[in-house]
């Protein structure tokens, strides 16, 4: 419900429309940058905004350490230097080098440029993307997410070493440990192989589960919504069954036995490309929509306040889009485990095809 | 596709990076650890569900044996008893025989002295009849054989008792 | 313009194809209900696969 929040005290500073009428958010195209600029990632951690009595604009959050590798090497400022612009208009001066922000994306001004400027195709003219490896509010989530998992399941582990039986939050991991082994790596990979893939399968899964919560705080977290962070997941899906793949699965995939040599290299080329591309590729797109849709959506739908305002009346609008907002926050609590249950679901599934073993004691 | 336009190597390579240590080390120090305690706890219950199980089946041989014991032991006390009965019964009637043969014993000794007795009472009684009959014979042969006719009708009247005998 | 009326055969398309999923696999967990958590977990799947393909689509056309 990061969007109640915002939407309820105040607007994120935004360029075109927040000098005039101080960042507040009131028309569908305002509301609209608004939710497509959430769900992009952000240098600074960002939670809300607000005007002062003195009609100055006061952003609440914290800055983060951007780091990019430049044409000068590896240079690195706080966010806050960029002082909450997103439009590419102020200019940070490192080693010599012009730096600014525009929709999230660092560019490195030509020597001689003052703003970047665009041809036709979005394309820019004279300046260019940089290697940004900041500590951006996704990768702000990423440690959050990591430093939780540390926390609950090292005080797991170490549970046991007292008695047979975890206290504590072990209480509630180790029925999801259980779970994941027993539900989703066992049936899918086989009982004799499992073993090997369960560090992966357990991070992987309370990996994406704990961003997918955390995404549905106030913090305005999208870290499962962003491409990068699915397309990196996938490709480890991708990775380790590709690297793991038995005698059997490779004589399958390239030369399947008991059709006409003819369809062979056909039949070949379909399964590489389903192996390599499609599998993947509706993993990574499956979880970035899932969660991208539903912030819009909950976003979208908390913004009705605003909206209905001139219909309704403030509270008749505010009580509709509480409580449907409510109503699809339940269902993505939802969707935030299936998600998380799914991607780890194909995971092993696809795992479990690669290694598996055909007895030949019958001919194909 | 314009998903990709905001795909972000620097995102991608910091996630990747933390995603492998994050699997090393969980993987080294809470994952393995946690799935070997889980695991040998696991072994642990069927173990001991399997040993309760064989308790039972011993507690059940147990208490077979006991039965067993126990109508063994009923088996031998109702032997007992009978027997003891038995040789009750037997000693009351052999003790009766004993005494019954003991009883026609002492009877017939007693019926044989009384017998004797009896004989000897018998032959006194005869011989003291004889004395008798020969004292009156006597007598009265003295008497009678003082006359001569009498003698002789005496003589001819034994005389023809003898003929008639 | 084009791409919503898209976006709508492809909602259509995979409606149809998850009610089907989730229809018949009611139907299966009434016959068998002891079977309930096998077919619930291959439904799920199945609407994963059905979702990737849909989302898929979806992006395509944006």
């Amino acid at each position: 419900m990061s969007s109640f929040q915002g939407f309820s005290i105040s607007e994120k500073e935004k360029e075109g429309h927040s000098q005039e009428d101080n960042g507040h958010v009131d028309t569908k195209e305002e509301i609209g940058d608004y939710i497509a600029h959430h769900l992009k990632d952000a240098h600074d951690f960002h939670l809300f905004s607000y005007t002062s009595d003195s009609g100055e604009r006061k952003h609440v959050g914290f800055s983060l350490p951007v780091i990019i590798w430049s044409s000068k090497g590896l240079v690195s400022f706080m966010s806050s230097e960029f002082h909450h612009d997103d439009a590419g208009h102020t200019i940070v001066d490192k080693k010599g080098l012009k730096f600014t922000k525009i929709h999230s994306k660092i560019y490195e001004l030509d020597a001689n440029a003052t703003a970047v400027s665009f041809d036709e195709e979005h394309h820019a003219t004279n300046a260019h993307k940089v290697l940004d490896f900041s500590i951006t509010k996704s990768v702000f989530g990423i440690l959050i997410a990591g430093l939780l998992m540390f926390l609950g399941f090292f005080s797991l582990a170490k549970g046991y070493k007292k008695g047979a039986i975890p206290t504590g939050i072990g209480r509630v991991l180790e029925p999801l440990v259980i779970y994941v082994r027993d539900e989703i790596a066992r049936p899918n990979i086989g009982e004799k192989k499992y073993k090997k893939f369960m560090p992966y399968l357990l991070t992987v899964f309370f990996f994406i589960w704990i961003l997918n919560l955390i995404g549905l705080t106030p913090l305005g977290f999208n870290v499962t919504g962003q491409i990068a962070i699915t397309v990196c997941l996938a490709l480890f899906t991708l990775v380790i069954y590709m690297t793991n793949g038995s005698k059997d699965f490779w004589a399958h995939t390239l030369w399947m036995p008991g059709v006409p040599y003819i369809l062979r290299p056909v039949l070949a080329f379909l399964e590489l490309v389903g192996f390599i591309l499609i599998k993947p590729f509706s993993l990574l797109v499956r979880l970035f929509a899932n969660i991208t849709a539903g912030h819009s959506v909950v976003m979208g739908i908390a913004a009705l306040m605003i909206l209905l305002k001139a219909q309704f009346g403030t509270a008749g609008a505010t009580g509709i889009s509480f409580f449907l907002t409510l109503f699809l926050m339940v269902i993505e609590v939802l969707v935030a485990f299936l998600q998380a249950f799914i991607f780890t679901m194909l995971s092993a599934l696809f795992i479990g095809m690669a290694v598996e073993e055909h007895d030949h004691t019958h001919d194909h | 596709m314009d998903i990709f336009n905001d795909f972000s190597i620097g995102l991608f390579a910091m996630q990747a990076f933390i995603l492998i240590v994050l699997i090393f080390l969980l993987g080294k120090f809470a994952w393995k650890p946690i799935l070997n305690a889980i695991e040998g706890r696991e072994e642990g219950i069927k173990d001991a569900l399997e040993a309760a199980e064989n308790a039972k089946k011993e507690m059940q041989n147990l208490q077979a044996d006991n039965d067993r014991l126990l109508k063994e032991a009923r088996a031998e006390r109702e032997a007992m008893l009978k027997e003891a009965r038995e040789i009750k019964d037997k000693m009351i009637s052999d003790s009766k025989e004993q005494a019954q043969v003991e009883g026609d014993k002492i009877i017939k000794q007693a019926q044989a002295a009384i017998e004797g007795e009896k004989k000897a009472a018998l032959a006194d009684i005869k011989n003291q009849v004889g004395s008798l009959s020969v004292e009156i014979a006597e007598k009265v042969i003295k008497e009678q054989l003082s006359d001569k006719d009498k003698q002789l009708k005496l003589v001819e009247g034994l005389l023809g008792d003898i003929k008639l005998n | 313009m084009y791409n919503l009326i898209g976006a709508g055969l492809i909602v259509i398309g995979g409606g149809i194809g998850l009610g089907q999923i989730g229809g018949k696999a009611m139907e299966g967990i009434a016959r068998q209900p002891e079977a309930a958590g096998k077919i619930q977990t291959a439904m799920i799947i199945i609407g994963a696969l059905l979702e990737g393909l849909a989302f898929g689509a979806l992006l395509l056309g944006k």
